[in-house]
């Protein structure tokens, strides 16, 4: 008998808007009409015909679900969309978090929520924290038992969401911790992890253009962040000398990453 | 032993698997994991001759039978990349430096520049499809063979290889014009033109509509290719162009080439790729009894 041959085609595929939930001033959750089998901290590319196609995590699985804060010009045509609409996607692509340790702890900085919500919900009671700037940036406020940081202190600890790790591990001794968010938080939350001898897993974020680990845009030392990553331990972490430091640019220019984050918001 | 080597134009490869430009080759890390990957020479990103930023997204999707790009040359300009051409002048591996310009001058230019760093080997990038005016060198014998002749000049010595495109009538007469500018090996071939459109969206998936398919569906195109080339000329080719596997590789050097370009693979496989066709291709010279890969260039040709 003929049988079919196995194909790798990974062509967008059509995404219709169920639900858009507001989460506060700037952030908005997208519902789709159906569930995308994706692992915590693997990505999909975001296609709006016309426009562009940007890596985003979901914060939800089934039905699946993502949560973007309005930045750029992709999030502004984004947040125009309304229930009944459509955009597309590939993907899952990349490796995710290994959710597998006992005790966790999981720092989230600003959007990172967005992107180890999932992880959060394969975990057993793990310890989360989530820091934002200040208390009008807070979202999933009743879905996750957080502690929770501002840098003004308008509510929860004042300072930095490391600040309380730093806290937090002197008193207690954790498997593992996961971070998301600002790399410069991801890069103290990993040397906090070291100094604990404590695993660690970072989600990093890097711009991409082809998502498939073909184009090296979104090198970080010799690992590329959407095929080797997006999520790193602590064995790559150590050995990867721009974590923490250099980002590529859209050229492919290597810029410091305040060049980098300046550019991209 | 069985001797796995081969040479273009004098210099020597400890194999023929060569990563080619556009994959990885964004920085000096990346190409040194390629040859610790054992890959027998490796391409670096076409180098511009302005900061560049490239094409919106999508630009690289897997249709199923190959890839579809238009990454759109994104460059960060040749002046602004002497920390990662330190890096690279460092590599004792056969790094290939691949350069694009809008008009021969910006080849000079940049050719001028690298010269500071002892490339053993440049790439002519004169067949991209995916920006304009990107294929206008290889689309024509004349002016594949001013931008060939005019870069050999200001390089001397170093190793010069035009990048020829498939979306011409006759690529074996550019590749011989070429030849006779001084070319010392030619790279055949670049991506072939191709479109997909998504009919929910009704538009082109890419967002620069059309794109270079790579990959399995265009290595008969680059087979044949091959093979008219190395009637036409006498100069070494880089073979390139769907090759996933060492029998794909074995069958592009009977074609007539003396090495073989790997690109979309590393997609495919990874970047453990350059080992796994390494070693099929030894599997199979040594139950065909071959003893060197010189032995078997273009004997397919009668």
């Amino acid at each position: 008998m003929l049988k079919p041959i196995k194909k790798t085609e990974n062509l967008p595929k059509k995404l219709t808007i169920k639900k858009v939930v507001n989460e506060n001033y700037k952030t908005k959750t997208f519902f789709f009409n159906e569930s995308i089998d994706i692992n915590p901290g693997q990505f999909i590319m975001l296609w709006l015909p016309e426009i562009d196609e940007k890596p985003f995590t979901l914060s939800y699985k089934n039905p699946a679900a993502l949560t973007a804060e309005l930045k750029g010009n992709f999030t502004k045509e984004l947040f125009k969309l309304k229930q009944g609409d459509n955009l597309f996607y590939r993907g899952p692509f990349g490796n995710g978090f290994t959710a597998s340790e006992k005790k966790a702890v999981v720092i989230a900085g600003g959007m990172g929520l967005a992107g180890v919500s999932l992880l959060i919900e394969s975990l057993k009671n793990p310890k989360i924290i989530f820091g934002v700037k200040q208390k009008k940036d807070l979202f999933f406020r009743e879905r996750f038992k957080m502690d929770i940081c501002t840098d003004d202190g308008g509510i929860g600890y004042k300072g930095f969401a490391t600040e309380k790790l730093k806290q937090l591990l002197k008193h207690e001794k954790y498997d593992i911790i996961y971070a998301c968010g600002p790399e410069i938080m991801m890069k103290t939350a990993f040397e906090l992890a070291e100094k604990h001898k404590t695993k660690c897993q970072a989600s990093l974020e890097r711009f991409m253009f082809c998502g498939i680990g073909v184009c090296g845009s979104c090198a970080c030392g010799n690992k590329l962040v959407c095929r080797d990553g997006p999520v790193f331990s602590s064995d790559d972490l150590r050995e990867m000398k721009d974590f923490g430091k250099y980002a590529k640019l859209k050229s492919g220019k290597k810029a410091s990453l305040q060049e980098y984050h300046s550019w991209r918001s | 032993m069985l001797d796995l080597s081969t040479s273009i134009a004098g210099v020597k490869l400890k194999n023929p698997t060569i990563l080619s430009s556009g994959i990885l080759g964004t920085s000096p890390e990346l190409i040194k994991r390629a040859f610790e990957n054992n890959a027998g020479a490796a391409t670096i990103k076409s180098i511009g001759p302005e900061p560049r930023e490239g094409n919106n997204n999508p630009s690289v999707v897997d249709f199923g039978h190959g890839l579809l790009n238009a990454v759109g040359l994104p460059s960060p300009g040749y002046k602004n990349m002497d920390m990662e051409f330190n890096e690279l002048s460092k590599i004792k591996d056969v790094v290939i430096w691949s350069i694009y310009g809008n008009i021969i001058e910006d080849f000079m230019k940049i050719t001028k520049h690298i010269l500071k760093y002892n490339p053993k080997m440049i790439e002519l990038n004169i067949s991209c499809p995916n920006k304009e005016n990107g294929m206008l060198f290889s689309q024509d014998s004349d002016c594949a063979a001013d931008v060939t002749k005019a870069v050999k000049n200001a390089a001397g010595d170093v190793v010069i290889i035009p990048k020829l495109s498939p979306n011409v009538a006759d690529i074996a007469e550019i590749a011989y014009a070429c030849e006779k500018a001084g070319a010392d090996a030619i790279n055949a071939i670049n991506t072939v033109q191709g479109m997909v459109i998504n009919i929910d969206a009704k538009k082109p998936v890419l967002h620069y509509k059309k794109g270079g398919i790579s990959g399995p569906a265009i290595r008969p195109v680059a087979v044949r290719c091959v093979y008219d080339i190395y009637e036409n000329i006498n100069i070494p080719i880089i073979g390139t162009g769907g090759i996933m596997n060492g029998r794909d590789a074995i069958e592009m050097i009977q074609a007539g080439a003396s090495a073989v370009g790997i690109g979309s693979a590393v997609y495919y496989h990874g970047i453990g790729v350059f080992q796994k066709i390494v070693d099929e291709i030894r599997k199979w010279m040594r139950e065909n009894r071959y003893g060197s890969i010189k032995e078997l260039i273009g004997i397919a040709h009668a």
